[in-house]
C-alpha cells in the first residue's frame, strides 16, 4: 500500500521532526529511518526530503551544520531546535485529534 | 566498497549527474553537495546488499526522483535564488564559457564609459549648469554618448569580425561628422529635427550589431524588436528607481543643510541615464524570461485602451468639427501616437503564436489599426493643407514623410489583418511585413538627418 501524495506531504513535517527528536541525523539516515519505522509503507522520493528540511531550517524548527562523516566527505547534519520541539508537540496533538476522530467514526461504523 | 577499477566509469557517471544538477538554477552548490552525499550513501548501501556499482547508481538516481520535479520543489522553497542566479549569470544551457564570466566586467566597463562620455564635454569647457540652458553641443551629439557603446557591446557579444565591425562603426562616424559640420543656425528647426531623427537612424545600426552583423539572414530581426521593447520597459523601471534614488539623495543632503541639486542634475541624472542604457540592455539579454511575459500582458492591456482613446478622439472631432492644429508639438504627439500603435501591433505580433487561430483580440487589433489609419489620414490632410497654404518648412515635410510611412505600414497591416481574420492569410505574413518594414523608418530618419539641413538652408 502506498500513501497518497497529500498525506505524504502533510506527514513529512511531524515525521522529520520526530525522527530528529530522537537524535541529530542527516538526510539519508532520516529516509532510512522513515522506511524502517513504517515497515516500508511510507516511501519518499529521496530528493524531496531536502526541500522539506530546508523549509524547516528557514522556519527555525531545525538547525543545520556541516561536519565530516565517517567516509571523510562533508555531510550536513540536522538538529531539532526548541521551536522545533514546540512545533512537534503541536503537530502531535493535531494528529492525535485526527486519529481519534477517525477511530471513533470507524468504531461506530463497526458496531452499527 | 568498490574497487578502483570499477570506480572510474562510475565516478564519471556521478560527475555527469552532478553537472546536470548544477545547471538547475534553483539548486545551489551546497545543495548539490548534500544531494550527492545522499546519492553516494544510497549507492554504498545498495552495493553492500550485493548490487554492482552501475546498478546501484541507477537505482540511487531513480530513488532520488525526477530532477525536474525536484528542482521545482527547490525553486518553491528557494524562490529568491532564481532571481539572484539570473542577475549573476546569463542563462546559457551549457558550461559557463569565457564570455559569461567576462561579460559582467565588459558590461560594467561599458556602462562606466557611457556615464563618463556624457561628462567628457565638460573637460573642454562645456559644463552642465542647472541655471543655464544645456549647450547645444550636447543635443547635437546626444546619440553618440551611448549608442556606439551599445553597438560595440553587441558586436563584442556576437563576436562580429573586423570587416563587418568597420561597417558598423562607419555610420556613427559619418553621422558625427555630418551633425557637427553642418552650420546650423542657432535654435533652428533643422537642428532639432536632426537631433530627433538621428537616434532613430542609428538604432538600426544597433540592430545590425544585435543580429551579429547579418541583418537579412535568419529570424533574428524579430528578436531585435522584442529587445527594443523590453529595453524600453527595463529602462522605465530603472528610471523610476533612479528617480527615487535622486529624490532621497536631495532629501538627505538637504537635511544636513547641503544642496545636492547641482550634483544630482549634473552628475547623478545624466551619468545614470547613460549607464542605464547599457545595464538595461544587458539585463534584457541576461534574463529575457523574467520580462518576456510582461510585453504580451502590456500589449493586451493597452490595445483596448488606445482603441477607445482613438475612437473617442475621432468621435469628438466629428462632433465639434475642430481641425488639428499644425504645431511642432502637436505633430510630434501625433507621430508618437501612431508609433505607439505600430508598436502595439509589432508587439502583439512578436508575442503571438503565429499558428493560433484568430480570436477576439485580433479583431480588436484590426479596429485599433483602422482607427489609427483614420487619425493618420486626418493628420496628413491637416499637414497638406498647411503646406499648400504656407509652403514647405522642415517640420511639416518631416511630419508629412513620417505620416506617409506610417500610413503605408498601417494600411498594409490592416489589409493583412483583415485577410488573417477571414482566414485567407497566415499571421506570419503580418509579422514578416512588420519586420521587413523596420529599415524604412531608419532610412527615412537618415534622409532627414543628412538631406534636410542643406535643403532647407540650416534654418
Amino acid at each position: 500500500m502506498e500513501l497518497g501524495k497529500d498525506l505524504v506531504a502533510a506527514s513529512a513535517t511531524p515525521l522529520v521532526l520526530a525522527i530528529l527528536a530522537e537524535g541529530d541525523s542527516y538526510g539519508y539516515a532520516i529516509i532510512k529511518r522513515v522506511t524502517e519505522l513504517s515497515g516500508g509503507h511510507v516511501q519518499w522520493t529521496d530528493g524531496m526530503l531536502y526541500p522539506v528540511l530546508h523549509r524547516l531550517e528557514r522556519h527555525g524548527l531545525v538547525a543545520a551544520k556541516w561536519a565530516s562523516s565517517e567516509s571523510g566527505r562533508r555531510r550536513k547534519y540536522y538538529r531539532i531546535t526548541t521551536a522545533g520541539r514546540t512545533e512537534l508537540a503541536v503537530q502531535r496533538h493535531q494528529w492525535q485529534v485526527v486519529d481519534s476522530t477517525l477511530r471513533s467514526v470507524w468504531m461506530k461504523a463497526c458496531t452499527a | 566498497m568498490m574497487t578502483s577499477g570499477q570506480a572510474s566509469p562510475l565516478e564519471e557517471q556521478v560527475a555527469q549527474w552532478r553537472a546536470y544538477l548544477r545547471r538547475r538554477r534553483a539548486i545551489n552548490g551546497p545543495d548539490v553537495e548534500e544531494l550527492e552525499g545522499h546519492l553516494r550513501d544510497q549507492m554504498a548501501a545498495l552495493a553492500e546488499a550485493g548490487l554492482a556499482g552501475d546498478e546501484a547508481f541507477l537505482i540511487a538516481v531513480k530513488r532520488m526522483g525526477n530532477l525536474d520535479a525536484l528542482s521545482r520543489e527547490f525553486a518553491r522553497e528557494h524562490s529568491e535564488r532564481l532571481w539572484k542566479q539570473l542577475v549573476i549569470a546569463p542563462e546559457t544551457g551549457g558550461e559557463p564559457g569565457k564570455a559569461t564570466r567576462t561579460e559582467p566586467l565588459v558590461v560594467l566597463s561599458l556602462a562606466v564609459a557611457a556615464a563618463l562620455a556624457i561628462k567628457l564635454p565638460a573637460l573642454f569647457g562645456l559644463r552642465m549648469d542647472p541655471d543655464e540652458e544645456l549647450d547645444v553641443f550636447y543635443w547635437r551629439n546626444a546619440s553618440f554618448f551611448v549608442l556606439p557603446l551599445l553597438a560595440g557591446y553587441f558586436a563584442w557579444k556576437r563576436a562580429v569580425r573586423p570587416p563587418r565591425a568597420v561597417w558598423l562603426a562607419a555610420p556613427f562616424a559619418v553621422a558625427a561628422v555630418v551633425v557637427n559640420a553642418y552650420p546650423f543656425a542657432d535654435d533652428s528647426d533643422t537642428l532639432w529635427i536632426t537631433v530627433l531623427h538621428l537616434p532613430i537612424a542609428l538604432w538600426l545600426v544597433v540592430g545590425v550589431a544585435y543580429v551579429g552583423g547579418r541583418w537579412w539572414a535568419g529570424s533574428e530581426r524579430m528578436g531585435f524588436v522584442r529587445f527594443s521593447g523590453e529595453l524600453f520597459l527595463y529602462y522605465a523601471l530603472i528610471a523610476a528607481g533612479g528617480g527615487v534614488l535622486t529624490g532621497f539623495t536631495m532629501l538627505m543632503f538637504d537635511a544636513i543643510g547641503i544642496d545636492a541639486g547641482v550634483l544630482a542634475l549634473t552628475w547623478l541624472i545624466p551619468c545614470g541615464a547613460m549607464g542605464a542604457v547599457i545595464i538595461g540592455s544587458w539585463l534584457v539579454e541576461a534574463k529575457q524570461s523574467v520580462i518576456e511575459n510582461m510585453a504580451p500582458v502590456l500589449t493586451r492591456l493597452f490595445t483596448p485602451l488606445f482603441t477607445v482613446v482613438l475612437l473617442a478622439f475621432l468621435a469628438t472631432m466629428a462632433w465639434t468639427g475642430s481641425p488639428i492644429a499644425v504645431e511642432r508639438e502637436v505633430l510630434i504627439a501625433f507621430d508618437l501616437l501612431l508609433v505607439v500603435v505600430v508598436g502595439l501591433v509589432l508587439y502583439a505580433a512578436s508575442a503571438r503564436d503565429p499558428h493560433a487561430p484568430p480570436d477576439f483580440f485580433d479583431g480588436l487589433q484590426l479596429l485599433l489599426v483602422v482607427a489609427a489609419l483614420v487619425v493618420d489620414v486626418l493628420a496628413l490632410a491637416a499637414i497638406a493643407a498647411r503646406i499648400s497654404e504656407f509652403g514647405f518648412t522642415p517640420n511639416r515635410v518631416a511630419a508629412l514623410g513620417e505620416n506617409l510611412i506610417l500610413l503605408v505600414n498601417l494600411a498594409w497591416s490592416a489589409w493583412l489583418y483583415a485577410g488573417f481574420l477571414r482566414g485567407r492569410e497566415s499571421f506570419a505574413a503580418l509579422e514578416q511585413w512588420q519586420v521587413a518594414y523596420l529599415p524604412v523608418y531608419s532610412a527615412w530618419a537618415a534622409l532627414v538627418v543628412v538631406a534636410f539641413p542643406p535643403v532647407f538652408g540650416y534654418r
